[in-house]
């Protein structure tokens, strides 16, 4: 139905929004793969070729093992607690209860705290081994208080960001959950299902798409989480994930270009994710 | 057609829920109440919940240490500047593609989705390097750039589910009615599209208003919005809790009424269409 003309228009509109995407992506991702190719300090010392030295180096770095590991630590610790909790709170919530859409507010606050606040205030005032709320508790139950960022930095971290997350799983879970008709759960009780079965044979089964795609955004905002790290432990060995190692190759230790090569390490990861999340997100298109 | 469910089953999933969303809130919860304590209550123990005496000196010393209401502007400027800049670019793009869909108005929104997936650490050296050789870290404008391009993809992928819904019937009405173009858009389709475009304009303010790796980065002193200005409480010699907690207060309090009210947004632009 659309004419020639409204061909053009339309081109002139989308035009924009394209070119200025395009060069967003492609200027700093090309740039990036060139500083990682160089030896470039900005110490000022000469900027000279390097071939995959950068690669070479980052890849027998041991922290760039360590920041992998913690990498894959913090999105999988975070996936699991969120996922867990989120369906036990979506199930929670589509029961009937008095005040349901406050309770809802007060389990999505989370997600509107920013990270810094989030990470600064759960680690001084719940997980400070002195002054904190955790201490206190431990203490009311005649345990010792743990000193959570000296003994467990990236289960502290993992902790934090779960609870930021833990929102936004069970959002997209209820969603989910709520779509399923109650014809269905009605048939499943009158057949005298118990609880359970009715859990893992009718609700897991149709939540499955909810949570693949709750897994794949995690995981794609979980891979570069920052701030969370930055405030609290400031990164080392023990809770330093690949960003914050690319952000003190670059910024403290002013190697461009083996923060570059790390950068495009982390491009790739996050795009073996991508690549499925894009896929799905294509088929709910179509249809 | 609700299932009948006895009172005493409804009051005790009543209490149990309350507990539940308390427990999850309770860090929020705590930080308010910590604001409006002197800081030797802050640290006291055993903690006193609601009996303590209340003061709103925190608010002000605040302002006094640094300059937080420079900061406060700061996250203004950056979260409605950088979205209204994407909405100005985006409308017309999610317009077009929604209404006159080409052959690849497909490919280039799920191109345009993937930008949103590369991380921030793969763009992150050559920006920082360029814009300190311009001596342009710790500038407004360039920050509001960079989060408008950060969000665009979100922003226009909202909208043209938006714009989607917007039934084509009717345009084809007001067509053959007679009615020009112009007309056609300003009484027919933007009447309707107003409240997609509100919703995406809400959801993206929050996003910006808590991005933190760019704003953490990017800034020093004049530029730093609140993600950056309640980092500084991370030195040791930082720690005051009350002051932090009325830092923090004011910085997500304004944020949350706004996030409490975009909640079926978050699903839809977060997830990119693929739960509904």
């Amino acid at each position: 139905m659309a004419t020639l003309h409204t061909r053009t228009a339309a081109r002139f509109m989308v035009g924009p929004s394209v070119i200025l995407l395009f060069i967003w992506m492609i200027v700093p991702l090309v740039m990036t793969i060139y500083y990682s190719l160089l030896n470039y300090k900005l110490d000022g010392t000469d900027i000279t070729w390097a071939g995959l030295s950068n690669y070479y180096y980052f890849f027998t770095d041991p922290a760039f093992f360590y920041a992998l590991k913690n990498s894959l630590l913090l999105v999988a610790g975070s996936l699991v607690i969120t996922l867990v909790g989120g369906i036990l709170l979506a199930l929670l919530l589509d029961q009937p209860f008095w005040g349901q859409g406050i309770v809802r507010l007060l389990v999505i606050a989370p997600f509107f705290v920013m990270p810094t606040v989030s990470a600064l205030v759960w680690k001084n005032m719940m997980m400070n081994p002195v002054n904190g709320l955790f201490a206190w508790l431990a203490k009311l139950v005649g345990l010792d208080a743990i000193d959570w960022f000296a003994h467990w930095p990236l289960l502290s971290i993992t902790l934090i960001v779960a609870w930021q997350w833990l929102p936004f799983a069970t959002l997209i879970l209820l969603t989910a959950l709520q779509s399923l008709s109650e014809e269905q759960k009605e048939a499943a009780e009158m057949d005298g299902a118990p609880v359970l079965s009715m859990f893992f044979y009718i609700i897991l089964p149709h939540l499955t798409r909810a949570i693949t795609v709750v897994i794949l955004i995690e995981t794609i905002f979980l891979l570069s989480v920052f701030a969370e790290i930055q405030v609290t432990t400031q990164g080392g060995e023990a809770s330093s994930n690949i960003p914050y190692l690319v952000f003190s190759l670059a910024r403290l230790d002013n190697d461009i270009g083996g923060a570059s090569a790390g950068g495009i390490v982390a491009v790739i990861i996050a795009n073996i994710v991508a690549f499925f999340l894009v896929r799905m997100i294509g088929k709910n298109l179509e249809a | 057609m609700a299932r009948e469910i006895s009172v005493q089953k409804k009051a005790g999933w009543t209490v149990f829920a309350w507990c539940v969303g308390l427990l999850i809130f309770f860090p929020i919860l705590w930080t308010f109440l910590t604001s409006f304590k002197t800081e030797g209550e802050a640290v006291a123990s055993p903690p006193s919940f609601l009996f303590f005496q209340w003061t709103t000196e925190n608010y002000f010393e605040v302002q006094e240490r640094s300059d937080y209401l420079k900061s406060v502007w700061n996250s203004i400027a950056i979260s409605f500047g950088s979205t209204i800049l994407a909405l100005i670019v985006a409308v017309p793009a999610a317009w077009a593609m929604a209404f006159a869909p080409g052959k690849r108005t497909k490919d280039l929104l799920m191109w345009m989705l993937s930008t949103k997936m590369m991380p921030a650490v793969g763009a992150f050296v050559p920006i920082y390097v360029i814009l300190n050789y311009f001596h342009l870290l710790d500038s407004l404008v360039v920050l509001v750039i960079m989060l408008m391009l950060i969000n665009l993809p979100i922003i226009v992928w909202m909208l043209y589910t938006y714009f989607k819904e917007i039934p084509g019937d009717i345009l084809e009405a007001c067509r053959m009615d007679g009615a020009t173009l112009g007309k056609e858009i300003i009484y027919v389709l933007t009447p309707m599209a107003i409240p997609g475009i509100a919703s995406t304009l809400l959801l993206n303010i929050i996003l910006a208003w808590n991005e933190a790796f760019w704003t953490l980065n990017l800034t020093a002193a004049s530029a730093a919005p609140l993600t950056a200005f309640i980092a500084q409480y991370s030195s040791p010699e930082g720690l005051f809790y009350a002051k932090l907690s009325a830092a923090s207060t004011l910085a997500i309090a304004p944020i949350l009424v706004l996030g409490w009210f975009s909640q079926k947004q978050l699903v839809r632009g977060l997830t990119f269409g693929a739960v509904k």
